[in-house]
């Protein structure tokens, strides 16, 4: 819409486009960096909604936030504010795969998440669909964005925009032979934005995803589920929160299960499901959106779990989790009446598909910044991931190198040894990807260094640097790691006799008697023992906090494979820390094959490590680029003496 | 930048053996670095036992032995380069070894035990170009010789890769890769992939792995490098001709003939170089019939040997019908690649070629029939003429057994292998499935060091590796 009447101009640093998870931790971001930010969306109601499942976290996702809150994030705090179940998840299973998960009020969720945003200094949020973005060519030849037009003509000047326009873009929705051009909910759909972008050299692409229905709470049977309870005792996601402030009375969530009478309803009317005729190919085994997607993959399976959970305290709706699907309604109805506890159930809001456009992130350099076009960034789904988590993760990273760029400032970029954030960033920027990214735990090389429960340690160092993070938190996180590490070293250094005392505590305890005197940390580490179960015969260890200790009992038990992954990070860090000068021409690289050098030059990646990921690019290729670059290197070397 | 560069490489003692290994004569083993001298004076004495290398000008050659402790372990001329006039600007020492490939192996190993490093592939001349020895133009120069060849060496690394170690370092990666993705699959998706009784299966197919690790490891050990060709083994009855055509096969005048004693003392192996392939033909002791019971310990030796082979010559004398002893051969030629030797004697022949196809005709093995006659001295040539189309048509191999002749993947196996047994103890240990994947993943690089399938390396390792070792 270039030929929009310019009605108005106002001048600030930065426009966010979109006020769904990415946009809101962008905006909050750049404005408590100090730089003047305005928040554009189509409907202030609709500012951090959810409108799909009515959870935070889980799987993979819970770390995400851990980190995005080390980072300085709002969404680990707003969760903390608004939850009404939590729960850690895999608890039987390594400290590397625990996760959290928060069921939320999802009303409440978008109600304080616009509080927060309206208190924000230098924060203001624009009712408006934005529909141009301008951007100029510099006395440099390259692009520099120079502001952002909404549908009233009005023109908002800035040094860098943040596009995070989730599904809003060309959406159309889709229930069976039912298709509207709305965007998620019924809300309006952004439909003159993508073609300003396509203007400006933005390449587009069309991804689809899908939500299940939410039903009257009252027609649902729940005497025949299996009730799911929270947490007796909650984590919260923020490492800001008080934990007594989250031991709340929660509500419970529901368990059933699918059956072959809801499968065979299903098949039969495969056909009528406008996602699946055809799009199965390109989505993993791992990925399963909807429930017709899970029928005809798991063929063998004879049942599927449903999880019913509520939107929230004051309201009846049940959100119907497990069963997304692009069905007729007339189908959707007949599929979840098979479904036991379901029979009668009423469908407040249909289960439907959602279209929109959004990009390949190959676009983007990893500071989520557009490689052809300076002081553009992008965040979320637009960027082509699923989920809120995910989302929310690089609107704050986007948000925040956005004012580092403005800041003359060095950009803040994670790399896959740090965060998931990190390994999330990485893979969308670097690996080709079909289908809607989605956080998963096997995506992490080095998941047992990046546990939930140490992002603070990991991340609260760079939140302070980029400048979100005060002063006294990140001491906090120093005296912390100084704790942890002091305890350790006493634990290794502190020699238990196989004296009367501790064979009679080892016995109590079902454990081996000692042959010989040991360390404290050599007894933890029998699987038997831990840190707590010690103090019996260690009387004089220090008063130490819960969270030290969590870290003291990993530390220690897990020691042998901590050291081997952290082996693993350095053979990566080394190939990581290679970088390739932003000016190389492939074309001079003389042995690449064809389709390395072209897809080098598509991505054209920042470091060798991110070179070796792409896909097409083969070992071979890298050594052929090592080679070049070593050769580039000892010229300059030579020639500056 | 010099200087940083300097205290960034690495300054140790490498060695590696510089003579191509198929060449006779003289193996050299070549010494690089600070304390390429002082290693020398560790395992060199001369006969008068007084001379001290290190004290000697450089560019002299000297005579004497190479000691393992106080064994001697050959005789020697040693070349002396001291730094910065040799080809890696650093001090260097050249061994001349006599005593072929094995002596040399073990004269490397010896220099090793001393303190120096095994050098990866291409470090010489990478030492040479970081220590400047090799200028820009120069190094350019290598460059274009690596880059114009590396197509051809592409291609050539890919003939090695479909060889023998790598298509078993690939079985093995294969099978550690799917484990990897089966625990990552079920940590991702637990609703529908269980890991219920899933450590003691993964435990068998640790314990598989293991042993095939193992396996090469020790084949490194053994030095079975001097055995590689096609083993053939000769099966038949006492008297059917298998000696006599073992003398014949023998007997070719541009066959060259040496005794290796084999792994079973029963069992005299012979090798011959056929147009030059290497052929190990192993003669077994014969399948005979004692009383009634058809001896135990002839079958056991006869079916090992089988099962060491890459092919059977089964050997029948065409004059005697065939016994029960037959059928206990042919039960041992399962899933091997045979030729049926249908071999006459003056005698009348009793038995024919569609006897024979009928009796295989439900056989398990690929086989062909040929008839011989020893004494007639006919059908030798298509013997000959068979083995040799087998294994230019890739029917047969000399990849059966798997031979690691590379120090380099004999460190990276070991490296897998001792990830393997961490994995064995997170198992025994009762340790989370998603314990089990750190060392799975680091057995699965390891291996994949070998191949040249893991990108992780320094840059320098990386580069050179496309060059041959010690040039």
């Amino acid at each position: 819409m270039s030929e929009l009447k310019k009605t108005y101009t106002e001048k600030v640093d930065v426009c966010v486009v979109g006020a769904g998870h990415a946009g809101c931790e962008a905006a909050l971001a750049c404005a408590r960096l100090g730089l003047e930010t305005v928040i554009f969306t189509v409907s202030v109601e609709s500012i951090a909604l959810m409108p799909c499942n009515p959870n935070v976290g889980g799987s993979s996702k819970g770390h995400l936030v851990r980190e995005l809150d080390a980072l300085g994030g709002e969404m680990g705090k707003n969760i903390d504010k608004t939850f009404i179940q939590s729960k850690m998840l895999n608890v039987s299973k390594g400290p590397a795969v625990h996760s959290l998960r928060a069921q939320a009020d999802k009303q409440n969720y978008t109600r304080e998440m616009r509080r927060t945003l309206e208190n924000q200094e230098h924060l203001t949020i624009k009712q408006g669909e934005v529909c141009n973005i301008f951007a100029e060519e510099g006395e440099d030849g390259k692009k520099y964005v120079t502001g952002v037009q909404i549908a009233t003509g009005g023109v908002y000047e800035c040094k860098a925009i943040v596009l995070c326009t989730g599904t809003y873009l060309n959406a159309r929705c889709l229930c069976g032979e039912n298709i509207t051009h709305t965007g998620p909910n019924g809300l309006m759909a952004a439909t003159h934005l993508s073609e300003s972008l396509e203007k400006i050299g933005v390449e587009l692409r069309r991804f689809k995803t899908g939500t299940p229905a939410r039903m009257d709470g009252r027609t649902l049977d729940y005497s025949k589920m299996e009730e799911q309870f929270g947490d007796k005792k909650v984590v919260p996601f923020s490492f800001s929160t008080n934990p007594d402030d989250v031991q709340i009375d929660q509500v419970s969530c529901w368990l059933t299960y699918t059956n072959e009478k809801t499968h065979e309803i299903i098949r039969n009317n495969l056909d009528r499901s406008p996602i699946y005729a055809g799009v199965i190919e390109g989505t993993g085994p791992r990925y399963c959106p909807s429930i017709e997607d899970k029928v005809v993959k798991f063929a063998d399976k004879d049942r599927h779990q449903i999880f019913i959970e509520p939107e929230g305290l004051y309201t009846n709706e049940m959100y119907v989790g497990g069963m997304s699907s692009s069905l007729p309604e007339d189908v959707q109805l007949k599929m979840y009446r098979t479904v036991p506890g379901l029979e009668h159930c009423k469908i407040v809001r249909n289960a439907y598909a959602i279209e929109y456009d959004c990009i390949d992130a190959n676009q983007l350099y990893a500071t989520l910044e557009f490689k052809k076009i300076n002081g553009l960034f992008a965040g979320g789904q637009f960027n082509g991931s699923s989920g809120y988590e995910e989302a929310a993760a690089q609107g704050l990273v986007a948000g925040i190198n956005a004012a580092m760029h403005i800041l003359g400032k060095e950009p803040l970029v994670i790399d896959r040894s740090e965060g998931y954030i990190g390994v999330l960033i990485d893979d969308l920027v670097t690996k080709e990807s079909f289908e809607p990214y989605r956080m998963m735990t096997s995506r992490s090389e080095y998941r047992l260094l990046l546990r939930q429960d140490n992002a603070d340690l990991r991340l609260r160092k760079k939140g302070y640097e980029v400048g979100l993070i005060t002063k006294e938190q990140y001491d906090h996180v120093l005296l912390k790691e100084q704790q942890i590490k002091e305890e350790v070293d006493r634990l290794q250094h502190t020699m238990i006799g196989a004296n009367k005392t501790v064979q009679d505590f080892l016995t109590s305890k079902e454990s081996a008697p000692l042959k010989t005197a040991c360390s404290l940390a050599e007894l933890m580490c029998r699987p038997e023992l831990s840190y707590e179960m010690l103090s019996e015969i260690d009387p004089d260890r220090p008063v130490l906090s819960e969270e030290v200790i969590d870290q003291v009992n990993i530390n220690v038990k897990y020691d042998g494979y901590i050291k081997r992954q952290i082996k693993q990070v350095e053979q990566f860090k080394k190939i990581e820390n290679k970088k390739i000068p932003k000016d190389i021409d492939y074309e001079k690289v003389n042995s690449l094959r064809i389709e390395a050098r072209q897809k080098l030059e598509k991505y054209r990646p920042v470091n060798v490590g991110q070179a070796s990921r792409i896909s097409g690019v083969s070992p071979a290729d890298i050594s052929v680029l090592l080679i070049y670059l070593e050769q580039v290197y000892y010229a300059k070397e030579k020639k500056n003496g | 930048m010099d200087h940083e560069r300097k205290t960034m490489e690495k300054k140790d003692t490498i060695a590696a053996i510089a003579s191509a290994k198929s060449s006779a004569g003289i193996g050299i083993v070549r010494i690089s670095g600070e304390d390429a001298l002082s290693v020398i004076d560790k395992v060199y004495r001369s006969t008068s036992k007084k001379k001290v290398l290190s004290k000697e000008p450089t560019h002299t050659i000297h005579y004497g032995f190479i000691y393992d402790g106080e064994e001697c372990v050959d005789e020697v001329m040693v070349l002396l380069m001291l730094a910065p006039n040799s080809y890696t600007k650093e001090n260097t020492v050249e061994i001349d070894c006599h005593g072929g490939m094995l002596v040399t192996k073990k004269v490397l190993e010896t220099v090793l035990k001393a303190g120096a490093r095994i050098a990866e592939p291409g470090e010489f001349t990478k030492r040479a170009f970081l220590n400047g020895r090799i200028d820009l133009s120069e190094a350019e120069a290598v460059m274009d010789v690596i880059n114009s060849e590396s197509e051809a060496a592409l291609q050539a690394s890919m003939k090695q890769l479909q060889g023998s170690v790598s298509k078993k370092i690939s079985e093995m990666r294969d099978s550690l890769i799917y484990e990897i993705a089966f625990i990552e699959s079920a940590l991702d998706d637990p609703e529908h992939i269980s890991l219920d009784g899933y450590p003691e299966k993964l435990s068998k197919v640790v314990n598989k792995e293991l042993a095939n690790a193992n396996y090469l490891i020790h084949t490194f050990d053994n030095g079975k490098i001097i055995r590689e060709g096609i083993h053939v083994a000769i099966l038949g009855k006492p008297n059917v001709g298998k000696s006599s055509l073992l003398n014949k096969l023998l007997g070719e005048d541009k066959a060259i003939v040496t005794d290796i004693a084999g792994t079973t003392r029963d069992v005299i192996e012979q090798y011959v170089n056929y147009n030059g392939v290497g052929i190990i033909f192993a003669d077994t002791a014969g399948i005979r019939e004692t009383g009634d019971k058809v001896e135990q310990i002839g079958v056991d030796l006869a079916t090992k040997k089988a099962e060491e082979a890459d092919l059977i010559l089964y050997v029948i004398d065409a004059s005697k019908h065939l016994e029960k002893e037959d059928l206990q051969i042919i039960d041992i030629l399962k899933n091997k690649r045979a030729i049926v030797l249908l071999n006459k004697n003056d005698l009348d022949t009793v038995v024919t070629v569609s006897e024979i196809n009928e009796l295989l005709k439900d056989a398990s093995f690929e086989y062909s029939v040929l008839e011989t006659s020893m004494t007639e001295e006919f059908g030798l040539e298509d013997l000959q003429d068979e083995i040799l189309h087998l294994f230019h048509t890739g029917q047969i191999t000399n990849n059966e057994e798997v031979t690691i002749t590379n120090e380099r993947h004999k460190e990276a196996l070991t490296e897998a292998r001792d990830s393997l047994l961490l994995v064995q103890k997170s198992i025994e240990d009762n340790m989370p499935e998603d314990f089990f994947s750190i060392d799975l993943m680091n057995a699965y690089t390891s291996l994949g060091r070998i191949i040249g399938a893991s990108v992780e390396d320094d840059l320098v390792r990386e580069i050179f590796t496309k060059f041959c070792l010690g040039k």
